[in-house]
């Protein structure tokens, strides 16, 4: 029996390598699928909005906006996977924001102080989800939406019912600096064009390095011209991206942070052991258990890493509006999970990449970004986007099945 | 013989081409207590959910003659509504409604959809007087023991005007004391005239309440025993009667010292923490030996690997584990791991596999360690470990990077198994190794295994299937409700003995 299943492997195995070109493509589109939607979405919004989206200002604009939520999507990437979900980050956002506020409004603290300790604050919270949720065995879904209303109550303790403004003009350089520009010659920001230079050239470096590294061990690697392919396409997107900053005020600082947590998420995700032991404890939970992996206190810091998030979500959200409101934050905790899904994370838990959910942020984003100069109303805007999450989901469950067949 | 209330003609069902049942006849008379005896997967449990319509009309051939009229049941509210009333091994009731709510699930005492709850309650406690059963009605079953629980089961099927009351291992999760109750209860209801099938791997019970006792073997019906011929050693010959061929692979044995000692080795239940699952168990292994416990299902077999493997089961563990002579101590999965301890679990797919991971990821899982530095995985060295796995357990795929989710369930084995053979243990804990794996597959996992006794480890094999323990083990424990009942070596162990041993109240080595 066992024979004849090997022969049922070698014929799949030939007809995999007779691939037509449809199948080809196809293949392509459903593994970078999500790459595809974002790039269809700049094009339309493109089209619609008369070449205003493609603008310096509003591609600033629009990272400046987005960041927020995708640091909390990055957060909450890692909360799915295992299986569980934080409806808590919203109200710590506002709770955070309004703490830096008393302690830099205030009490005058220096920015830095404060948002070490804000930091710190969110460390806790998520400790507290996540003692709730491991050690004691409350459902995830549970102890976060108690934290959601507690959070936003606490805020509003802390807040008085009222708005602390302005912040210390450092603090608000978070979200609104930008890389000073070294060669001021007015025009084009050229250290930015330098520092992007300097990041895709590192980049395809090191796609080179790591092909190398596998060619040099004998293992099997892409073609040199899919290898080419995929090298240019980030080259180009880098600097595309770069020269578009680069003619308004050059890189945001806030991209730059970005780009760090993205990255060292991405790191931790696919190349470290905790992330690998995240993977197989969302997969499986009892079978990680048996094991070795000790999920309860993988779970109990994944949490605790939220929370971290959340905070430094929070001193974003605060700095940018250059105030602590008692409403900030409302209804993000959605828009981190809706990211997350769009970038083809299961809702079960073992599925999931930190670039699909930093990608499902930025759609979210762009969607929001265009359909407001497009003049769309916020009550259309949230029906449409509720649309595109179920399609976005529709399409990577229709596409994984596609390929399991 | 007008006074046969069942019988069963010919009746053969088959899952995708493997004939479970195979021209089985049974024959039960009116006001009996008949008995159906089988080793695991023999076929009883099949037969029974064919006479009460879980697989209906048309799913197998032959005929159910019941009460002189030929069946042809479509569901199991249809063999209900004639009386036939079965009581599977897993208790169906809902732990967080009443007793009286459970009773009459599905049957509710109601009219035009609104429920009389004075009738049902005034039922139901009729019906608890007539199991024995002295709580309230209003009590949650959550709050009952097994034991209750069984007669809350009993008491419901009771309320559908029950003729022919099916058991299915009815004492397996029962303490002495309440299968006695049971059993008592049955003699009860025989003399009330109704009819009882049970099925139940403790012999001592069936030679104690049984009247005629049908022997299944491989899906056949081997031969009925009647009243004067029922004694245990003329049951297990019945039920083992097979021949063992040429399954297994050739085994020198070449046993070293002793490497791993348990002794007074305690367990209690992680619900029911006054019920003992291990009672007071002495073990020991060698290196280069292989090991079995045998035991029937229930025995404490699994519960007593797995809680020496990280205390990944019970409640109130006590004992001493001893390795390489000095004791050590095992409180979670990874100090199992790092003392080189594995265990292959039985359920593969929920505690063995991560589904929705590939091949090298499932293998590597339990020894990222090995193949990281500083918290970061070397995917080189993943590849090559993997491949080296996949190579010695010769898994039959493409490549490694296969989801796991899509191979046979012998290929599935050999990544658990190359998972833990790559965590480099000394003892290894095989759960039940080759169940639901074809006949080919099995002796390729056989090999491996004496591979691997022959490097040097000790292997434990906990299986259900007394040839596979036969073929493989150097020496045998047998293990009986909690406790090791015996210890004897290859040699000495014919199916019969074990059997013996195996359903023995006290240890007889």
């Amino acid at each position: 029996m066992e024979q004849l299943g090997d022969k049922k492997l070698e014929i799949k195995g030939n007809t995999r390598e007779k691939k037509t070109i449809k199948d080809i493509v196809l293949d392509i589109l459903s593994k970078y699928s999500m790459i595809f939607i974002l790039i269809a979405i700049l094009i339309a919004f493109q089209l619609l909005t008369d070449g205003i989206l493609w603008r310096p200002l509003n591609i600033t604009n629009l990272i400046l906006q987005n960041s927020h939520i995708l640091v909390l999507a990055v957060g909450m990437l890692l909360v799915i996977l295992l299986g569980d979900v934080d409806l808590s980050v919203g109200s710590v956002v506002a709770f955070v924001g309004a703490s830096s506020a008393v302690m830099m409004v205030q009490w005058q603290w220096p920015p830095f102080v404060a948002i070490i300790v804000s930091l710190l604050i969110g460390g806790l919270i998520g400790a507290w989800n996540g003692f709730w949720i491991s050690y004691i065995g409350i459902p995830a879904f549970i102890v976060t939406l108690a934290g959601l209303l507690s959070f936003r109550g606490l805020t509003q303790v802390i807040l008085g019912g009222t708005t602390l403004a302005p912040f210390p003009v450092a603090f608000t350089k978070l979200s609104s600096g930008y890389i000073p520009d070294f060669f001021g010659e007015g025009g084009l920001h050229i250290t930015s064009i330098l520092i992007g230079l300097l990041l895709s050239l590192l980049a395809v470096w090191n796609m080179w390095k790591v092909r190398k590294r596998k060619k040099d061990n004998l293992f099997e690697v892409e073609s040199v011209v899919w290898f080419a392919t995929k090298v240019a396409i980030m080259f180009v997107a880098i600097m595309l991206l770069t020269f578009v900053l680069a003619s308004y005020q050059g890189y945001p600082v806030i991209l730059i942070l970005v780009a760090v947590l993205v990255m060292i998420y991405g790191f931790l995700t696919t190349k470290t052991t905790i992330g690998r032991q995240v993977y197989a404890t969302g997969g499986n939970r009892k079978a990680a258990e048996l094991s070795g992996v000790k999920t309860k206190k993988l779970t109990f810091w994944i949490f605790v890493n939220m929370g971290v998030m959340a905070a430094l979500s929070g001193l974003l959200v605060a700095s940018r509006l250059n105030a602590a409101t008692p409403n900030a934050g409302n209804g993000f905790e959605l828009d981190a999970i809706a990211a997350v899904y769009i970038g083809g994370a299961s809702a079960s838990g073992g599925i999931g990449t930190i670039l699909g959910a930093v990608i499902g942020g930025l759609i979210m984003g762009i969607l929001n970004n265009g359909m407001s100069i497009m003049g769309v109303g916020i009550d259309w805007q949230q029906a449409i986007k509720g649309l595109i999450l179920l399609l976005a989901v529709a399409f990577d469950i229709y596409s994984r099945k596609r390929k399991a067949t | 013989m007008s006074d046969i209330i069942l019988e069963m003609k010919n009746i053969t069902k088959d899952f995708s081409g493997v004939k479970a049942l195979n021209n089985v006849n049974l024959k039960v008379k009116k006001g009996e207590i008949h008995a159906l005896c089988g080793e695991n997967g023999a076929g009883k449990s099949t037969l029974m959910k064919v006479l009460s319509g879980v697989y209906p009309f048309g799913e197998y051939t032959g005929d159910i003659i019941y009460n002189g009229e030929v069946c042809e049941f479509k569901s199991i509210s249809g063999s209900e509504q004639k009386g036939v009333v079965i009581i599977h091994q897993e208790l169906a009731l809902i732990p967080y409604l009443s007793i009286k709510e459970n009773i009459f699930l599905g049957n509710e005492q109601s009219k035009k959809g609104i429920i009389d709850w004075n009738l049902t309650e005034k039922k139901a406690s009729n019906l608890l007087k007539t199991v024995g059963l002295a709580v309230s009605p209003n009590t949650l079953v959550t709050q009952l023991g097994v034991g209750q629980q069984q007669l809350v089961e009993i008491a419901k099927a009771f309320s559908k005007d029950v003729q022919l009351l099916i058991l299915d291992e009815p004492t397996a999760a029962l303490n002495e004391e309440d299968s006695k109750n049971l059993l008592e209860l049955m003699k009860e209801f025989k003399k009330q005239g109704i009819t009882s099938i049970i099925i139940s791997h403790k012999l001592n019970e069936i030679t104690e309440v049984a009247d005629n006792v049908t022997i299944i073997r491989d899906g056949k019906s081997i031969e009925t025993l009647t009243n004067e011929q029922i004694d245990e050693n003329r049951i297990i010959k019945g039920m083992v009667g097979r021949d063992l061929t040429n399954r297994y692979p050739d085994r020198k044995p070449d046993i070293g010292q002793k490497i791993f000692e348990v002794k007074n080795w305690t367990v209690h239940h992680p619900i029911d923490t006054k019920r003992k699952v291990n009672d007071n168990i002495d073990f020991y292994i060698n290196a280069g030996e292989i090991v079995g416990i045998a035991g029937l299902m229930g025995a404490g077999r699994t519960e007593f690997a797995m809680s020496l493997f990280g205390k990944s089961y019970g409640h109130g563990i006590s004992g001493q584990i001893i390795k390489d002579g000095k004791e050590i101590k095992i409180n979670n999965v990874s100090d199992a791991i790092k003392n080189r301890i594995a265990y292959l679990s039985e359920d593969r797919k929920n505690y063995g596999l991560n589904l929705l991971q590939d091949i090298k990821e499932n293998i590597t899982i339990a020894s990222l360690s090995k193949i990281a530095a500083q918290g970061v995985i070397d995917k080189e060295k993943e590849i090559i470990e993997a491949e080296k796995y996949r190579d010695n357990m010769r898994i039959k795929t493409k490549d490694i990077y296969q989801n796991v989710a899509s191979l046979s369930g012998g290929n599935q084995q050999k990544v658990v198994l190359g998972k833990w053979l790559m965590s480099e243990p000394d003892i290894l804990f095989l759960d039940e190794p080759t169940r639901g794996i074809d006949v080919g597959a099995k002796f390729e996992i056989y090999s491996i295994i004496e591979q691997m006794a022959r490097e040097g480890k000790a292997i434990c094999i906990i299986s259900s299937e007394l040839p596979e323990i036969l073929g493989m083990c150097d020496r045998i424990y047998t293990m009986n409700e909690g406790r090791f009942t015996g210890n004897i070596t290859k040699n000495e162990a014919t199916q019969e003995n074990l059997m013996k041993l195996m359903t023995a109240e006290e240890a007889m080595i």
